[in-house]
């Protein structure tokens, strides 16, 4: 089987086994679970429940609004005792519309209907299942799945690539969920070939997951579902990275996947679409990777959504000296948070405490121009240039670089030996770019407002003179008729 | 935790002084091998280029009011007095070593905006400025296993007045003359030249310029631990080797082969300790390719036809000027695109398009 060579990536230092080594376990339901409206991209869910509502688990608390969006459902049967905001899971430490649910611990479901055969649903009635049950990307990035689906399906897609890459350092979630629910997951990659009608499925796995890839292979035995081994480097879970190395394909730049023929899904996504189709479980609980040098016993927690972040931590044995810093995700392209209050959400594939010594800070030395941030990088930009144009705030030479193009990976950060930030630099750039863009789409709309404005100050003048002109001209050829009648007359 | 830190959350174990400490590390072979050749004054040479860069740039840094311990600590001077120190004539006065690293490090680095900012090689702009300022304390050569006494040594280093007592050609310098009385390569290597001798380093030349093979080592041992890649060195060893094997084709009797160009003068020592410098080279593969291949190629022809016995110091400044235009016109593929810059055609594009 033909790999296809990547170009740049990096090696971090994997600290796997940390978490790797311990079954799944079931986190304790917490006294309150807050569940954010808004856990994907698009918009945000819309409540129908009411203060003082009983809820059961799985039973629709948001609906999806508009397009793109998901619905949000109760991760466990209890009571609804707030709406409103809570502190969510963002570096801002802002808070967003929650819906808080006090668990009556007794897990009663809401029944949904299960088909006998769910290969014999249409294709359009899977994708539409999926919506309904909030599966969004577990992989991190919480797009709608069902908005994916229907895309693929629509633009025709001849390959579906399952991401089981997980190149993130300490992450395990996916590792696990492959090595205990191998055979669900071959089930919802069959479901989604299904449902888009690819015409093979692929599984990408990096080579240093074994145990997960005996698992998947074994379920994977008596069905087309192909498992692939491909070389662990980051960032290879990058869908784009790991179409390239299991088919040789490009994307094409501000295209997407489904452009080449190809839709990519993550390994628990295609587990919350077994749950969904097969069980009628809509997407309420997830596989969270607790780890980091500060955790006294780092393991793989399935949560519901909405437990605080805290109660992961108490339940892996709490910190064993104080975290240096708190991160949502992994340490590559997660998140800092700066507290434990906030919730676990569907895109929370891992809660880190890390210390001092693991993110290795450095005071920012000078670019050496040693050139170690350009190998790295999995796009072929030059960080060092683009970093060199942001500082000088010269944002269209950044541009012209290639900054668009940045997927923000942070390798060309990781292994820049003077420490400089260079991904900071790059996120603060993009969003720059954005108030931009916004603040043009404004002007446009001002001055285009302002224009018909003028346009109809200017008409109504016209008209008003038109008007005049024409009085006058009528008055000046009464009088003109007059004056000639009187001629007439006086000659007369 | 009041400030939110970007990711990454983690980062390489990988700082800017690690890299010099390794090119350091890199050099004690040839540099040991230079002391056991040339004696107590090569020692004496090194010590003051070291201290002499060490003083010049804390006080450059003292006058641009900036902070002297973090950019002494980094061991960019040092390393830089270095490796000029192993390109100078091993007895040269200790002067020439004070005078060429203050040059180093305040004129061609400081002034141009400290480390990371120089357009020229600082430990070559400074040879070159010796060769040109000093010629003749900057070609005088002792025979090999000359060693003096401590004291002897002092006077060779600190006293003056010793020069000619002990005054001997380097190869190319001797060939060089030789060639301008009219006589043969063969005549004129006669006696002067055995590539076994240079390779392990037996010969008269410069400081640390003289043992290629322990200079191949110390370039091997950084390729093993990826503190350089191997672009540059291989395009300049074949932009040396491969217009001399052409020449040496055509005319033998007034060529020398490429062994003989390989191993002279201050190819080797260039190839992997000063081509690679990575401030004052290309960003790219490609740029570096093209970058030691103008090196090399620029150092033979001085030699061949310039009226420098030795060319390299020269050859690396020209291609130093010549990066910023490679590195503008030479950038990799972006991911999704072509070279141009235009995104790549979707399949339904093209199929539209055929
Ligand atoms: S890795 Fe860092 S020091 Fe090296 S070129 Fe890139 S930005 Fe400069
Ligand atoms: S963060 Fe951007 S510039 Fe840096 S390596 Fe990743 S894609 Fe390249």
């Amino acid at each position: 089987m033909k790999l296809f060579k990547m170009r740049g990536g990096v090696h971090p230092e994997a600290r796997k086994a940390d978490s790797s080594e311990r079954p799944i376990r079931i986190l304790p339901l917490p006294p309150l679970l807050h569940v954010p409206l808004q856990q994907h991209i698009g918009a945000p869910a819309k409540p129908v429940v009411r203060v003082g509502d009983k809820v059961l688990a799985g039973q629709l608390v948001g609906v999806g609004q508009g397009h793109v969006s998901a619905p949000v459902h109760a991760p466990t049967s209890g009571t609804v005792v707030a709406i409103g905001d809570h502190p969510a899971p963002h570096p801002s430490g802002l808070s967003a519309a929650t819906v808080t649910i006090a668990p009556d611990g007794e897990g009663r479901w809401f029944e949904y209907e299960v088909p006998a055969d769910p290969f014999a649903l249409a294709p359009d009635d899977i994708a539409a299942r999926a919506g309904a049950a909030g599966i969004v990307g577990l992989g991190g990035a919480a797009f709608p799945s069902s908005v994916k689906l229907d895309a693929s399906r629509q633009s025709g897609v001849d390959t579906l690539v399952i991401n089981g890459g997980e190149c993130e350092p300490y992450l395990t979630c996916d590792d696990r969920i492959m090595r205990e629910r191998a055979s669900e997951i071959v089930t919802g990659i069959r479901l989604i070939q299904h449902a888009v009608g690819a015409t093979r499925a692929l599984v990408g796995i990096e080579d240093n997951k074994p145990e997960a890839l005996a698992a998947m292979r074994a379920a994977a035995a008596a069905t087309d579902v192909q498992i692939r081994a491909v070389p662990a480097m980051y960032p290879m879970g990058w869908e784009k990275q790991m179409i390239h190395a299991l088919l040789g394909r490009e994307v094409p730049a501000e295209g997407r996947s489904a452009d080449i023929g190809v839709l990519v899904h993550n390994v628990a996504t295609a587990w919350a679409v077994q749950q969904a189709v097969c069980q009628g479980r809509p997407l309420v609980s997830r596989i969270v990777t607790v780890s980091g040098g500060a955790v006294v016993a780092p393991c793989n927690l399935e949560v519901p959504i909405g437990a605080p972040v805290q109660a992961l931590f108490d339940v892996c044995g709490g910190f064993r000296t104080t975290p240096a810093r708190l991160v949502l995700g992994g340490p590559m392209m997660g998140q800092q948070i700066a507290r434990t209050s906030v919730p676990v959400v569907k895109g929370t594939s891992g809660v880190l405490a890390l210390t001092q010594a693991e993110i290795g800070l450095t005071r920012p030395a000078p670019c050496i121009r040693c050139s170690t941030c350009v190998r790295a990088c999995p796009v072929g930009l030059l960080p060092l240039e683009i970093a060199a144009r942001v500082r000088s705030d010269d944002l269209a030479g950044a541009v012209a670089l290639g900054l668009k193009d940045c997927i923000g990976c942070g390798s060309c950060s990781y292994v820049c030996p003077s420490g400089i930030p260079l991904v900071h630099f790059f996120n603060y750039a993009k969003g720059d770019l954005a108030a931009q863009a916004r603040s043009k789409a404004k002007q446009e709309t001002t001055r285009k407002l302002a224009a018909e404005r003028s346009a109809r100050i200017e008409r109504i003048a016209r008209e008003r003179e038109e008007a005049a002109a024409a009085r006058k001209a009528a008055k000046a050829a009464k009088e003109a008729a007059a004056r000639a009648a009187a001629t007439t007359e006086a000659a007369a | 935790m009041t400030t939110i830190a970007h990711s990454p959350h983690a980062r390489a174990a990988n700082s800017v002084s690690r890299i010099m400490a390794t090119v350091m590390l890199a050099l004690v072979p040839v540099t040991l091998f230079g002391f056991w050749l040339n004696g107590w004054p090569a020692v004496y040479l090194w010590t003051v280029s070291l201290a002499a860069a060490l003083v010049g740039e804390a006080a450059a840094l003292k006058f641009q009011r900036r902070a002297v311990k973090p950019a002494l600590l980094d061991g960019s001077g040092v390393l830089t007095a270095w490796l000029l120190a192993l390109s100078l004539p091993p007895w040269a006065p200790w002067w020439i070593a004070v005078v060429g690293s203050l040059f180093a490090v305040v004129i061609a680095k400081q002034v141009f905006g400290g480390l990371g900012q120089n357009v020229f090689n600082p430990a070559m702009a400074a040879r070159v400025m010796l060769l040109i300022s000093f010629p003749l304390e900057m070609t005088i050569w002792v025979p090999p296993m000359s060693q003096p006494g401590l004291l002897d040594s002092l006077a060779v280093t600190f006293g003056g007045g010793q020069l000619d007592a002990v005054s001997s050609a380097s190869l190319l310098g001797h060939v060089k003359t030789e060639f301008s009385r009219g006589l043969g390569l063969e005549q004129a290597l006669a006696g002067h030249y055995a590539p076994l001798e240079a390779l392990w380093g037996r010969r008269s030349g410069s400081l640390g310029e003289t043992s290629a093979l322990l200079i191949f080592i110390g370039g091997v041992f950084l390729l093993a631990r990826r503190t350089i890649t191997w672009h540059a060195p291989v395009a300049m060893l074949a932009g040396v080797a491969l217009p001399a094997l052409l020449m040496n084709l055509v005319a033998p009797e007034h060529y020398a082969d490429p062994v003989y160009h390989l191993l002279s003068g201050g190819v080797m020592l260039a190839a992997f300790f000063i081509v690679t410098d990575p401030v004052t080279s290309p960003n790219t593969a490609l740029g570096q390719l093209l970058f030691g291949l103008g090196c090399g190629l620029l150092t033979y022809v001085i030699r061949t036809w310039g009226s420098y016995p030795e060319g390299v110091a020269f050859a690396v400044m020209l291609m130093n000027a010549a990066t910023p235009l490679i590195d503008r016109n030479i950038k990799p593929r972006i991911y999704g695109r072509t070279r141009q810059g235009a995104p790549l055609m979707t399949r339904h594009a093209k199929k539209d398009a055929a």
